[in-house]
């Protein structure tokens, strides 16, 4: 991996104005992400992981500038993305690109697959011939999995796994820098997601691309990821290299993420014991003070309830926000 | 064992606008006294809608024939008001989604009571004792405060609580899970995993849990039956199943699923197209397109669920596994 960073994300947060309830509301800013910050390598991939309401999909979105960010820098290539005007992110938006969570749903249903294949080509190449186009889009086609010969058909004619193909197509076509996904593979089958984790793989194996990887589902993000990202409310607990992360989690939070995650073996199923989490998820809008993870956290002390814990390496290739990470 | 449910083949079908098409293809199964039966599937396999029709909640253009016995009442064929002395009663269902199951203008208690009163001929005051000590047990923190809740105002994790205190009220035989926890966070997930796990101790339910996580099934089950196009390819016992699958799709279906306590590989294995069409399932072996190991005979004709060792096995290998061994 080259030493320049594709992305440089730093201290961003997007917080969201939400009206309070009472006789006379005031506005409370929802944190959905609050303080993150990473670099990503020219492809590399890195998994962002955590529960429903952790701000992963907000975070995928602010870096694409698809959310206006409220603090904070996204530098691509050194160039803060947040500072640009809309004609200059425009030209940028042509290297990342990004692929949605349900396959059906982000395709437009009138559309037959080659159009929506070809829809970036037609916005960033309009000198391209229309013969040429369909050379293009029905090569991608293949690439992806999809044969040729599919290409005026509509959405509805195809299965989710095909959808999410397409998906992939459209956002591969003009040979992105970064693609974000987010929950790509949630919403499909377990036969087909395997062949969809394999198709993005290859994909990045044959062009280079980075990927940041949204999912809540550990083991996929185990398999796809080179780094990983643990969110809670919109906080990093923890960011490792993929193997140091799941072979010694330090976190309490992410310790108790993998302890949660069922094994397909009955035998270690029946042998294990659960560090359960109690509680629920605080709600985002009244986060705990100091580390946002302490009501829920078996370690938790005074400390944490008064001092935000900072990031700290626990190794190399390993940060983890936490104050007890060494007992 | 004795058993509480017995399904004798089951086929279910429904009128499209494009033909009669089959969801469920002969399915015979039973589950014992105190057993946790596993039933596993994508979507489509007719996981869900076996049990739909057993009861009795199918779609209006649905059609259910066969036999579902359940002690000496015969689901399929009872009225709806008989029907109603048992669902809710002695058996009992958990669906996917607490929101959407949960009648959201109507406050949590009175779902609870409602029961109750129905089929236990408890009074109001009783009936409010028994469901706050039932939403007790299923670790409802604060449980008299959230019976004067609507659904709306419980988290999702709290909201399956409430459906599975509901589900326990009248002691119910049998349980039938639906997706219980897919809608869940893993956290969350893990919690009320826990709860099914202990409830069924302590209250001696038999449970049919239906999902698409092997991983839960493996945490749970005693017995797993895998589905695949309408039909149960193979069942078998837990430990079976998992570690010496038969048939090739459930062999499929465990390799192709990433786990956590493996070392990571380079590339996932997988099966290889797609789930098949319901409207248009090929000849013979449903699964044939897709099967690495697919002979002639898979093409023309369909394997039956035949006993092989501890479980029943539905594929011609295992003909071939015989005549070797003779």
């Amino acid at each position: 991996m080259s030493a320049l960073p594709l992305l440089q994300v730093r201290d961003l947060k997007v917080h969201f104005p939400v009206r309070g309830g009472g006789l006379f509301p005031t506005t409370i800013p929802l944190k959905a992400v609050d303080g993150v910050s990473f670099d990503l390598a020219p492809g590399e991939t890195l998994g962002i992981v955590g529960e429903s309401g952790c701000g992963k999909s907000t975070l995928g979105r602010a870096v694409l500038q698809l959310l206006p960010a409220t603090a904070g820098a996204v530098a691509w290539f050194g160039e803060d993305l947040t500072k640009l005007d809309k004609h200059a992110l425009k030209a940028r938006r042509r290297d990342m690109q990004i692929v949605f969570q349900d396959p059906l749903a982000s395709l437009d249903p009138r559309m037959t697959a080659g159009d929506i294949i070809a829809e970036p080509l037609r916005n960033y190449h309009p000198e391209f011939s229309s013969a040429d186009r369909k050379a293009r889009v029905a090569k991608m086609m293949e690439q992806v999995g999809l044969h040729p010969a599919m290409i005026n058909r509509y959405p509805h004619e195809f299965s989710g796994g095909q959808c999410q193909r397409i998906g992939i197509a459209r956002a591969m076509i003009l040979g992105p820098k970064l693609v974000v996904c987010d929950e790509p593979v949630s919403a499909l089958d377990v036969s087909i997601r395997a062949q969809v984790v394999n198709l993005l793989m290859d994909l990045q194996r044959a062009t280079g691309v980075a990927m940041l990887f949204i999912s809540h589902d550990l083991a996929v993000v185990r398999h796809i990821s080179h780094r990983v990202m643990v969110l809670y409310l919109g906080r990093v607990m923890e960011l490792a290299d993929r193997d140091s992360l799941y072979r010694a989690p330090r976190h309490p939070y992410t310790q108790s993420l993998m302890s949660a995650v069922p094994i397909p073996d009955p035998a270690k199923e029946r042998a294990r014991t659960r560090a359960l989490l109690t509680g629920d998820l605080p709600s985002p809008l009244y986060p705990p003070s100091g580390c946002v993870f302490r009501t829920r956290c078996p370690k938790a002390t005074e400390i944490c309830s008064d001092v935000v814990p900072p990031r700290e390496s626990a190794g190399p290739q390993h940060e983890v926000a936490c104050h007890h990470w060494r007992d | 064992m004795q058993s509480v449910l017995d399904i004798k083949n089951l086929t279910v079908r429904f009128a499209t606008a494009d033909g009669e098409v089959a969801a469920v293809s002969d399915v015979s199964l039973s589950v014992g006294k105190g057993e946790c039966l596993g039933i596993v599937g994508e979507s489509g396999s007719g996981k869900s809608q076996t049990f739909m029709a057993a009861m009795g909640l199918l779609a209006r253009n649905g059609r259910a024939t066969g036999e579902v016995m359940f002690g000496y009442m015969n689901l399929l064929t009872a009225k709806e008001q008989t029907l109603n002395t048992v669902r809710g009663n002695k058996l009992a269902m958990i669906f996917q989604d607490p929101m959407t199951s949960l009648t959201p203008h109507m406050k949590v208690g009175r779902q609870l009571t409602e029961v109750l009163v129905r089929h236990c001929g408890l009074n109001a005051a009783a009936a409010r004792t028994a469901a706050i000590e039932m939403l007790g047990r299923v670790r409802i923190p604060e449980a008299a405060r959230r019976f004067d809740m609507y659904p709306h105002e419980l988290s999702g994790g709290l909201r399956q609580r409430v459906m599975i205190a509901m589900a326990l009220l009248c002691g119910p035989e049998l349980i039938i899970a639906d997706e219980p926890t897919t809608a869940l966070d893993v956290t969350v997930q893990a919690q009320i995993l826990a709860l099914i796990r202990s409830t069924r101790e302590e209250f001696n339910t038999s449970i049919i849990l239906i999902t698409h996580d092997l991983g839960v099934v493996a945490g749970l089950a005693d017995r797993v039956a895998v589905m695949y196009a309408g039909r149960i390819v193979e069942i078998g016992d837990v430990d079976q199943i998992f570690n010496a699958p038969r048939h090739p799709y459930t062999k499929g279906l465990l390799a192709c699923t990433p786990r956590l306590d493996d070392p990571a590989t380079a590339t996932l294995a997988t099966i290889p197209g797609q789930p098949p069409n319901l409207q248009h399932l090929p000849r013979g072996c449903a699964y044939h397109p897709r099967c690495p190991y697919v002979m002639d005979r898979c093409r023309v004709e369909s394997p039956k669920l035949l006993p092989t060792g501890a479980g029943q096995n539905a594929c011609f290998l295992d003909d071939l596994d015989v005549r070797a061994a003779s």
